[in-house]
């Protein structure tokens, strides 16, 4: 793997971090498997997109973004608590409702951003070399995300989150009404999953219906993968470790893609496989562990 | 004070496994009166405190809580009247959250919740003052997950959370039953200290008849949805377990024998 290779992935780790923190917001915190994500990414992208084009401030479009992915983690969140659908079909029915919305949004499957203004210039316009703006600006959100969310799950609001993903009936006779703080938490997540689309699509110059594809079973990758190396024990630490687990799931994918044996090579088509494949080791490899141990 | 009236419940109405759980009861409690509720199983007492505490809503019947009429209040929402001891020492605290934080969790039963700190400094030593009273040593671990303590250390740390805030109601579901005998003679001693102090309007089931006869002002007896038995004052401090069986086949009859191996 060369060095900008392995640069390119850590800046894909980061922003595609910020979408893993919102993966873990839902599917560890509040035990909420949700697959709304692959329509929410998409969604930030095309909100963003759109709004830069109409000579919206990009930082600004970001906020745009942030409220459209919190629309759409609601929808998925009603659905399950007020009208009792099953958390997965519930944020499936979202999903793909908002592969009809981000057409509409976009006019069309994608949006060109070439030329136009991004949250880059307020980096390159110092003479920071391209790739190296990516990774500042990147790796400030990612963190800038971490810690407020880190911070916002120690508040009152925050505790009753997480005692909601713990233990519902404890909280409910706590005097916590646990269909509103589903509603909340699913939001902020997808909130931060369509913050996550909107920088991609303004790295990549262009935001695209099809964009969102998979971003759940990255998402879960990084999780785990973060989680079996970097551990859970706080808090803090599990959302760092969900932040590094990003960056580590996209560094191996990098190495496997440039992997060259004999005449073999993998194509871009074969990262599915190789994502199944990351996922299967991490999930076996405490249980391999203990046994090793055991013997 | 509580008052339940005309309360009718059904469960799975209209299917083959329809149950009537609540047949026409009423019921009324007095401010700061312990009452242990008893009966077989299926009789409806856990029915009856769900009922109170609003896991369901009453097909017909009204329930009140010092004059405010709760019957179409949410669980969530009565929660500020009430506090609950489950059963299941599990179900009363979060496992991964500390020792601290769930009690910062308990002393904002029924308030608004907001962006300030969950846990304050300020509120560690209270925390860690009556922590002490329970004699468990848990002052000390205030950063222990809850997940660790025993099924005895969780369900004493719940009796504590239910009472940090002084409930206009406290709702005990055999919160004792699931616990090893000394154990479970330590939590009814603190349940009876913290009742007694507090002056708590308290609803207390248990399978033990003893319990039942030694603890509480009142005894009620429920037997498939509706009150069959319901004594206070000198009349209940003379009762005696053989009193309370016979008093189960005198209204009963027969069908009830097995129940009493069951009580006994």
């Amino acid at each position: 793997m060369t060095f900008y290779a392995a640069l390119g992935a850590i800046e894909q780790g980061c922003v595609y971090g910020i979408m893993v923190i919102g993966v873990y917001l839902t599917f560890r915190i509040l035990d909420f498997p949700d697959l709304t994500v692959d329509g929410s990414l998409p969604l930030g992208a095309a909100i963003s997109a759109v709004a830069i084009t109409h000579g919206i401030n990009p930082f600004l479009s970001l906020f745009l973004a942030l409220a459209g992915g919190f629309l759409a983690g609601m929808a998925t969140a009603v659905l399950n608590t007020k009208f009792k659908i099953l958390h997965l079909l519930a944020s499936i029915l979202t999903m793909i409702a908002l592969y009809s919305i981000n057409i509409r949004i976009m006019a069309g499957p994608n949006v060109a951003l070439l030329g136009s203004a991004t949250v880059f210039d307020a980096v390159t316009a110092f003479g920071v070399q391209a790739h190296f703006a990516g990774l500042i600006i990147f790796g400030s959100f990612a963190v800038l995300v971490v810690a407020l969310v880190v911070w916002f799950l120690g508040t009152e609001i925050g505790q009753a989150i997480l005692a909601t993903g713990d233990n519902p009936q404890m909280i409910t006779s706590q005097g916590v009404n646990t269909h509103t703080i589903i509603i909340l938490g699913v939001g902020i997540s997808n909130a931060l999953v369509a913050l996550s689309g909107a920088l991609v699509a303004q790295n990549q110059g262009a935001a695209d219906v099809g964009m969102g594809i998979g971003t759940i079973v990255a998402g879960l990758a990084s999780v785990i993968i973060g989680e079996t190396v970097f551990g859970a024990r706080t808090i803090a630490r599990a959302f760092i470790a969900a932040l590094l687990g990003s960056i580590v799931y996209r560094l191996a994918i990098a190495l496997a893609l440039g992997l060259e044996i004999g005449g073999f090579k993998f194509n871009p088509s074969d990262l599915n496989l190789i994502t199944a494949v990351l996922v299967v080791i991490a999930l076996i490899t405490p249980n391999l562990k203990r046994r090793l141990i055991e013997r | 004070m509580i008052v339940l009236d005309s309360i009718v419940k059904y469960f799975h109405r209209g299917s083959v496994n329809e149950v009537f759980a609540l047949n026409n009861l009423s019921l009324t409690i007095g401010e700061g009166e312990f009452v242990s509720v008893i009966g077989s199983n299926g009789a409806g007492k856990s029915t009856l405190l769900n009922c109170i505490a609003g896991g369901f809503f009453p097909d017909s019947g009204t329930v009140s809580i010092n004059g405010l009429d709760v019957t179409r209040w949410p669980e969530y929402k009565r929660a500020g009247l009430i506090a609950r001891v489950f059963q299941d020492p599990l179900l009363g605290t979060c496992p991964s959250a500390t020792i601290e934080q769930n009690m910062a969790l308990a002393i904002r039963r029924g308030r608004r919740r907001g962006l300030a700190p969950g846990v304050r400094h300020a509120d560690r030593e209270r925390f860690r003052r009556e922590l002490a009273q329970l004699g468990l040593g848990l002052e000390d671990r205030l950063l222990d997950k809850v997940g660790l303590l025993s099924g005895g250390q969780r369900q004493a740390l719940t009796m504590l959370m239910a009472t940090m805030v002084r409930p206009e109601v406290l709702l005990l579901d055999e919160h004792i039953a699931a616990l090893d005998p000394k154990t479970a003679g330590q939590i009814l001693l603190l349940t009876r200290d913290i009742v007694a102090g507090q002056r708590l309007t308290t609803l207390m089931i248990t399978h033990n008849m003893k319990h039942a006869i030694a603890f509480g002002d009142r005894l009620i007896m429920l037997h498939q949805g509706r009150i069959i038995f319901d004594v206070a004052g000198d009349d209940k401090k003379n009762l005696t377990v053989a009193d309370l069986l016979a008093r189960f086949y005198q209204t009963q009859g027969e069908e009830l024998a097995l129940d009493s191996l069951l009580l006994g």
